[in-house]
């Protein structure tokens, strides 16, 4: 019965969110689509991080490599973005089983994995400063034509088309966790994550298993990366392959709880709403710095009174358990 | 007990640094047996299980299981040939509930979840835990730890099964209630164990056949009656421990 409950509150959250672009103007659905993308981020760094118990912090790396692959290909031959994703996620999935090899294969774990992260992100934002194919620093653009119809081949459209992608690709990796958390391949990530000898002892091919969670988690990463790449139309390697995004990507899955189903999705509207919020509150006051502070502060506050995250302390007051954890 | 032993080891050695933590140690466990591993602390009876369970690899020798060299395998592969291990120092799937740490065991024998569920039920059952199923695991007590690990070993379906110091820790009650539930065990299903343990009043119970170890050495091997009796025995390990097993 409990279950059936959770089910019906996330149909009636997913048909409130489709229904949202009738009723809401550009500019709040602008921020939905940060919502979107952060919620969608937040799901593909948990697989790694929540599921696995794999600390990345290095994701901007993958969804710079989907970005600047798609769009790339695009503006210099018109290859559809579509043929463009799958090249990006070939890159990331590659680029993180690289990573991901490397590190298990020489025991590289906990921060020093995640360092190892940091570093070859830092290289990639480095090396696409100079490759000229990909705009090097002075940026890669794509062409801006009028944006009328939509294009779903090309990816060229209005705002909406792209809310409806982000809110497809979110509930799909949503099902997508649901289901691998139900299966073996949950079941032994767990396991990883909660003791790597005892999961061993157990039968567990634990470097075959952590490869499969970070070459998913890089590549459902990558698609985002494409979906930036064509929303925003302009790629630069400083803000793509920058450490800050890394970092933010991770938060909605900290705030909302780490490894649970549902608490990326709302740790990204609590994020995006704190920050917006904090926006329009400070903007009249012409201090510079204070949002930021304010912004650390509530996040502090956060992470200090449910160091759980979000999602597990709402579930149990809903009393949701097991389908949405 | 027609065919060759389950487990055999041969000549096996380790060292450390310079250390001889093993040293040339061979013996045998018949299928169905449960035998102990005894010996004082450092005597290399947890180097041994590492080495049969794959964390380990033998400097020299072999260690063959129903007939297939098993030595240098990972952990991994050891548990898939039939290895079923537990740790002297439990290490459950903490933040998992009792029943999902027995179906990742389970998980070894099919990948099918229900299936592995079903399994792993069943032998919580077995081990007095089927209460427990949906608790935390790190909110079970010390002697319900020590069974499910035991639960989760077993759950992979081991030809062998290790105990490292299941009894260790736990109050003479507990203890006897564990060496029941191996009785039955082995009565039931025929399994086979191998454990190490400093309660002797569990070793003397439970074993068919005991190998002492001492400095890394065997030093004496045979029936429980026969090992408590011999002089180099007494003298390096039972000594104080002898009197409390006449009990």
């Amino acid at each position: 019965m409990r279950l059936s409950r959770g089910i019906v509150a996330l149909a009636l959250f997913f048909v409130a969110m489709a229904a949202a672009p009738l009723f809401l103007g550009d500019y709040p659905l602008a921020i939905l689509i940060l919502v979107l993308f952060a919620a969608y981020l937040g799901q593909a760094w948990n697989i790694m991080m929540g599921f696995a118990g794999l600390l990345s912090l290095g994701h901007a790396l993958y969804y710079g490599l989907g970005a600047y692959l798609s769009a790339a290909l695009f503006a210099h031959y018109g290859i559809s973005p579509w043929l463009g994703m799958l090249a990006g996620i070939a890159a990331a999935v590659a680029t993180g089983s690289a990573v991901g090899a490397l590190s298990f294969r020489f025991r590289v774990g906990g921060v020093y994995f995640a360092l190892l992260t940091i570093a070859f992100s830092e290289f990639t934002r480095i090396l696409f400063d100079h490759l000229h194919w990909f705009g090097s620093s002075s940026g890669l653009f794509l062409p801006v034509t009028g944006r009328a119809g939509a294009d779903l081949v090309s990816l060229r459209g209005p705002t909406v088309m792209f809310y409806y992608l982000l809110l497809a690709a979110t509930a799909a990796v949503l099902l997508l966790s649901r289901i691998l958390l139900d299966r073996r391949i949950g079941y032994y990530w767990r396991a990883i994550r909660e003791d790597e000898e005892a999961a061993q002892a157990s039968g567990i091919d634990v470097f075959r298993y952590k490869l499969a969670a970070v070459a998913l988690s890089a590549g459902l990463t990558a698609i985002a990366g494409v979906f930036h790449a064509f929303y925003y139309n302009n790629l630069y390697p400083e803000t793509i392959f920058a450490m800050g995004r890394s970092i933010e990507l991770m938060l909605p899955a900290i705030i909302g709880g780490l490894g649970t189903l549902f608490g990326p999705i709302l740790g990204a509207f609590v994020l995006v709403g704190i920050s917006e919020g904090l926006t329009s509150l400070t903007a009249g006051l012409g201090i510079d710095g204070l949002k930021q502070l304010l912004y650390g502060l509530v996040l502090g506050l956060v992470v200090t009174l449910q160091p759980g995250g979000l999602w597990p302390w709402i579930a149990l007051r809903l009393g949701l358990r097991g389908a949405m954890r | 007990m027609t065919a060759a032993p389950l487990l055999e080891i041969v000549g096996v050695s380790k060292h450390f640094r310079g250390l001889r933590a093993v040293d040339d140690v061979s013996f045998s466990v018949e299928r169905g047996s449960i035998v102990a591993l005894i010996g004082p602390n450092g005597a290399g009876k947890t180097t041994v299980f590492n080495l049969i369970a794959g964390v380990h690899h033998p400097d020299t020798g072999s260690i063959r299981l129903d007939g297939a060299e098993i030595a240098g395998l990972r952990p991994d592969q050891a548990c898939n040939a039939g290895i079923g291990r537990t740790f002297q120092i439990v290490r459950p799937f903490g933040g998992l509930s009792v029943l999902e740490n027995v179906v990742i065991g389970a998980l070894r024998r099919s990948a099918d979840v229900a299936a592995a569920r079903h399994a792993a039920r069943e032998i919580l059952s077995r081990l007095g835990l089927a209460e427990k199923e949906t608790a935390r695991a790190s909110s079970l007590t010390l002697p319900e730890r020590k069974r499910l690990e035991t639960a989760r070993a077993l759950a992979t379906g081991p030809k062998i099964l290790l105990l490292d110091e299941v009894m260790a820790g736990l109050r003479p009650v507990e203890v006897d209630a564990m060496v029941g539930t191996f009785h039955e065990l082995s009565r039931d299903t025929g399994l086979t164990i191998l454990l190490t343990e400093h309660v002797m009043r569990a070793v003397m119970a439970l074993s068919h056949h005991i190998v002492v170890l001492h400095h890394g050495q065997k030093i004496c091997e045979g029936t429980p009656e026969a090992v408590a009796r011999d002089q180099r025995v007494l003298d390096s390990y039972l000594g104080a421990a002898a009197p409390a097993t006449a009990r």
